[in-house]
């Protein structure tokens, strides 16, 4: 079933390209098989094949991301759909198993692919003789393959099933080095966390099947344009979909483990907790879009935990030590900003954001790997001066830096600055919740400076704070700093596709029709620059020039720096308030269960068959079978004793039995005549 | 021609005779030949239906052929029978011959 997405569909034709998008998805997969099946044996260890498919699906990408956008300056055009039917179950019920390629799908194909054969790459030069080598590769293809086959479902079901793919994968590659009792309960936090919001997903999809009757986002999307859906219903469904959305991209209250997930081998922070799987959530909230536009309970529900979660993550960033967790709680933040500009209904700055963030952000992650490698600690308090020592890794890592805060002219400032402009426009409107997402997204922007500017001080300048005779830093291998520079150069040109301008080049990719495009606002544009310069210059100042000593924590904001310091003590309320009562009721429940249910159902039925079998024994075996076994035997028995007395063997007796006998037929042959 | 009646008289005094012999004698010996008695009473009856009759395939004297062969073959039996009790048991007396009974 082969749909165009168009108002007037002569008007474009299907590039020959679109039909084979899927191998896009399918490569990884077979990946993954012959990395498992076949990786050991090769001298790379599994991880030219990796390399290759991943090559392979960006490859494909290009020209499909190409011939779609090019099409989408066509009038009326939003893109293809192709499906074939999956599962039958009647005559009209099935399943499909489809590709939807869309402008935000073709956005999400060059994120995901590119960025994996980065890691991809990278990970050679960081993985470099793990004892799980291989599997690490076979992990990472199985995430690339859900992670496309997520982007590029056409019905809700095969995207849930990408949706879990990635999540698996993420258990398994935080709980990569599962040898210490830490890494493995950071997996496991990582999945039930994530699992919590996925049932609320779960439901919005099943809520959405029984209002729409379909799965497919295509259908689901026409009924709720042409109002079919009660408007109850729909924020139901919107508010269902987000539990989802903030599980997998660790917004408040279910944020708490996604700093726990740094766990994992960097390369994977990057690939999974920073430029793909955490936007799935994001990624998910665009593509249902027009459910959470029809509802704007639901669209100011959005907006506002996304502007907490950007305040109190950024927030956190500032006082982590080690340089992962400030990557972690600012990916959080970063995420919070495209929830939030979502919620305020800048559709195109938010997906925007996806793209830009994706680039500096898996660049700040692999170049802290960079950095963790060459002094084998986490911390920034093992760090520091690092400036000449990694030339190459600091340059990138300043160019990802200055892009995350938001600086004129790398991707950050462009995404950003469209998202603060939308907010603007909706404060402006009258939103109230308009004016508190942009108040936090201006003190967000401000922290997000400050906490980079701290990262930067602490760990390449000011004097070696590691162990000088026994670290010897040095610049990282060539796998590694190949993708740095790619990224890096990536995080400057990245946001150029959004430049002002009519039209704007991403906007005309992307965009939800029912909303204006905010066109280019200067006076905006400069107010979030000095924001962040602001917020840059006192992290600044603090961190690195040292003019600021204060003793945070006996200063009157010491209480303040403690409660940071503990992440807001949520962990321990889960743990307390939640993880252990449940986990020890359950415990005991189950217990007690096993105890008195099972045991006693157990012990019912043994005592229930053992009275049947005696009931059958005593009723049935004893007096009918037996009995007639028994009186066969008894017959016989009769019979015989009353017989034996003819058997006398005395021959004349026989004889003279035997004349009575003739003599007796003949006379009865004579006289009755038979 | 004596009347067949005569002949018939004659057959049934010897068959009771064989019979008599039979039921009455404990010596097995003894018992044999009463058997061969009564086949002999048979065999006249035979012939002398044979002879009224006038059957010109002479069927009666072929059957009292046939039943003095087997009578002989019977008779080399039931003495080998005998004589084989005999060598067991020093007896041929039948009473004493009672071992398949209860």
């Amino acid at each position: 079933m082969v749909r165009l997405l168009a108002a007037e569909a002569h008007e474009v034709a299907v590039p020959a390209m679109i039909d084979w998008a899927w191998l896009i998805v399918a490569v990884p997969y077979v990946s993954f098989f012959l990395i498992v099946f076949l990786g050991k044996r090769l001298p790379g260890r599994g991880h030219e094949i990796g390399i290759g498919a991943t090559a392979i699906s960006f490859l494909l990408s290009v020209p499909v991301f190409a011939s779609t956008i090019s099409a989408l300056g066509t009038e009326g055009f939003h893109g293809f759909e192709k499906s074939i039917r999956w599962l039958q179950f009647g005559d009209n019920e099935f399943l499909e198993l489809g590709m939807k390629i869309d402008g935000l799908t073709v956005v999400m194909l060059i994120v995901v692919t590119f960025v994996s054969l980065m890691v991809h790459i990278y990970s050679t030069g960081y993985m470099h003789g793990d004892r799980r080598y291989t599997w690490f590769y076979a992990a990472l293809s199985l995430f690339t393959g859900s992670m496309l086959n997520l982007v590029m479902a056409n019905n809700l079901l095969q995207l849930l099933v990408g949706w879990e793919g990635v999540g698996i994968c993420s258990y398994f590659l935080i709980g990569h080095w599962f040898e210490e009792r830490e890494n493995s309960n950071a997996a496991i936090k990582a999945f039930i966390t994530t699992r919590i919001g996925d049932v609320g997903f779960l439901f919005g999809v099943f809520v959405l099947f029984f209002a729409a009757g379909t799965f497919n986002i295509t259908e689901i999307t026409e009924a709720v344009e042409g109002g079919t859906i009660a408007a109850g219903v729909l924020t139901a469904a919107a508010v269902l979909l987000f539990f989802g959305a903030i599980g997998k991209s660790a917004q408040v209250p279910l944020h708490v483990w996604l700093p726990d997930a740094m766990a994992g081998p960097t390369p994977v922070s990057a690939l999974i907790h920073a430029a793909t799987m955490v936007v799935a959530g994001v990624y998910l909230v665009a593509r249902m879009f027009t459910v959470f536009h029809a509802s704007p309970v639901a669209l100011d529900e959005v907006a506002i935990i996304g502007s907490i979660t950007m305040l109190i993550a950024a927030l956190l960033a500032l006082v982590q030590d080690d340089i992962k967790r400030v990557l972690a709680y600012s990916t959080i933040s970063q995420l919070a900003y495209m929830i939030a500009g979502l919620g305020i209904s800048a559709y195109t700055g938010a997906v925007f954001h996806i793209w830009t963030h994706a680039w500096f952000k898996a660049l700040l992650f692999l170049g802290a790997g960079s950095v963790i490698h060459a002094v084998h600690s986490n911390n920034m308090s093992d760090m520091g001066g690092l400036k000449d020592k990694m030339p190459i890794t600091y340059r990138t890592y300043m160019v990802g830096g200055f892009a995350l805060a938001g600086f004129f002219p790398l991707a950050g400032f462009f995404s950003k600055d469209e998202i603060i402009l939308g907010a603007f426009m909706q404060a402006r409107a009258g939103h109230g919740v308009g004016w508190f997402v942009f108040i936090t997204m201006i003190v967000t922007a401000f922290l997000t400076a400050c906490y980079v500017a701290r990262m930067l001080a602490l760990t390449f300048f000011g004097k070696p704070k590691y162990d000088t005779g026994h670290v010897h830093p040095h610049e990282s291998p060539g796998s590694m700093t190949t993708p740095l520079i790619l990224l890096a150069i990536l995080s400057v040109v990245g946001g150029w596709v959004g430049l002002p301008g009519e039209p704007n080049l991403f906007a005309n990719w992307i965009h939800f029709e029912a909303l204006e495009h905010h066109p280019f606002n200067l006076a905006i544009a400069i107010f979030s620059m000095i924001v962040a310069i602001a917020g840059f210059l006192t992290g600044w100042t603090i961190f690195r020039g040292g003019r600021l000593k204060i003793d945070i924590v006996r200063s009157p904001f010491g209480w303040f720096y403690r409660l940071l310091e503990n992440k807001y003590y949520l962990d321990d309320i889960y743990m307390s308030a939640i993880v252990r009562p449940i986990r020890d009721q359950i415990s005991k429940f189950a217990y007690w269960t096993n105890q008195n249910v099972l045991d006693g159902l157990v012990n019912v039925t043994g005592m229930a068959t053992a009275a049947l079998g005696r009931g059958a024994y005593d009723k049935i075996d004893q007096p009918l079978i037996d009995g007639a076994v028994n009186g066969v035997a008894f017959g016989a028995d009769v019979a015989g004793r009353g017989l034996k007395f003819w058997q006398s063997g005395n021959i004349q007796g026989y004889a003279g039995v035997l004349f009575v006998g003739i003599v007796a037929f003949v006379l009865a042959f004579i006289f009755i005549r038979i | 021609m004596m009347p067949v009646t005569w002949v018939l008289l004659l057959s049934a005094f010897l068959f009771s005779v064989g019979v008599y012999g039979v039921l009455a004698r404990r010596n097995a010996v003894l018992i044999l030949m009463s058997i061969e008695v009564m086949l002999t009473a048979v065999n006249i009856n035979l012939v002398a239906f044979n002879a009224m009759l006038k059957d010109v395939e002479m069927m009666g004297q072929i059957f009292a052929l046939f039943i003095i062969t087997i009578a002989a073959a019977e008779i080399g039996v039931g003495l080998a029978i005998v004589i084989l009790i005999y060598r067991n048991r020093t007896t041929v007396t039948v009473d004493e011959v009672s071992l398949m009974k209860w």
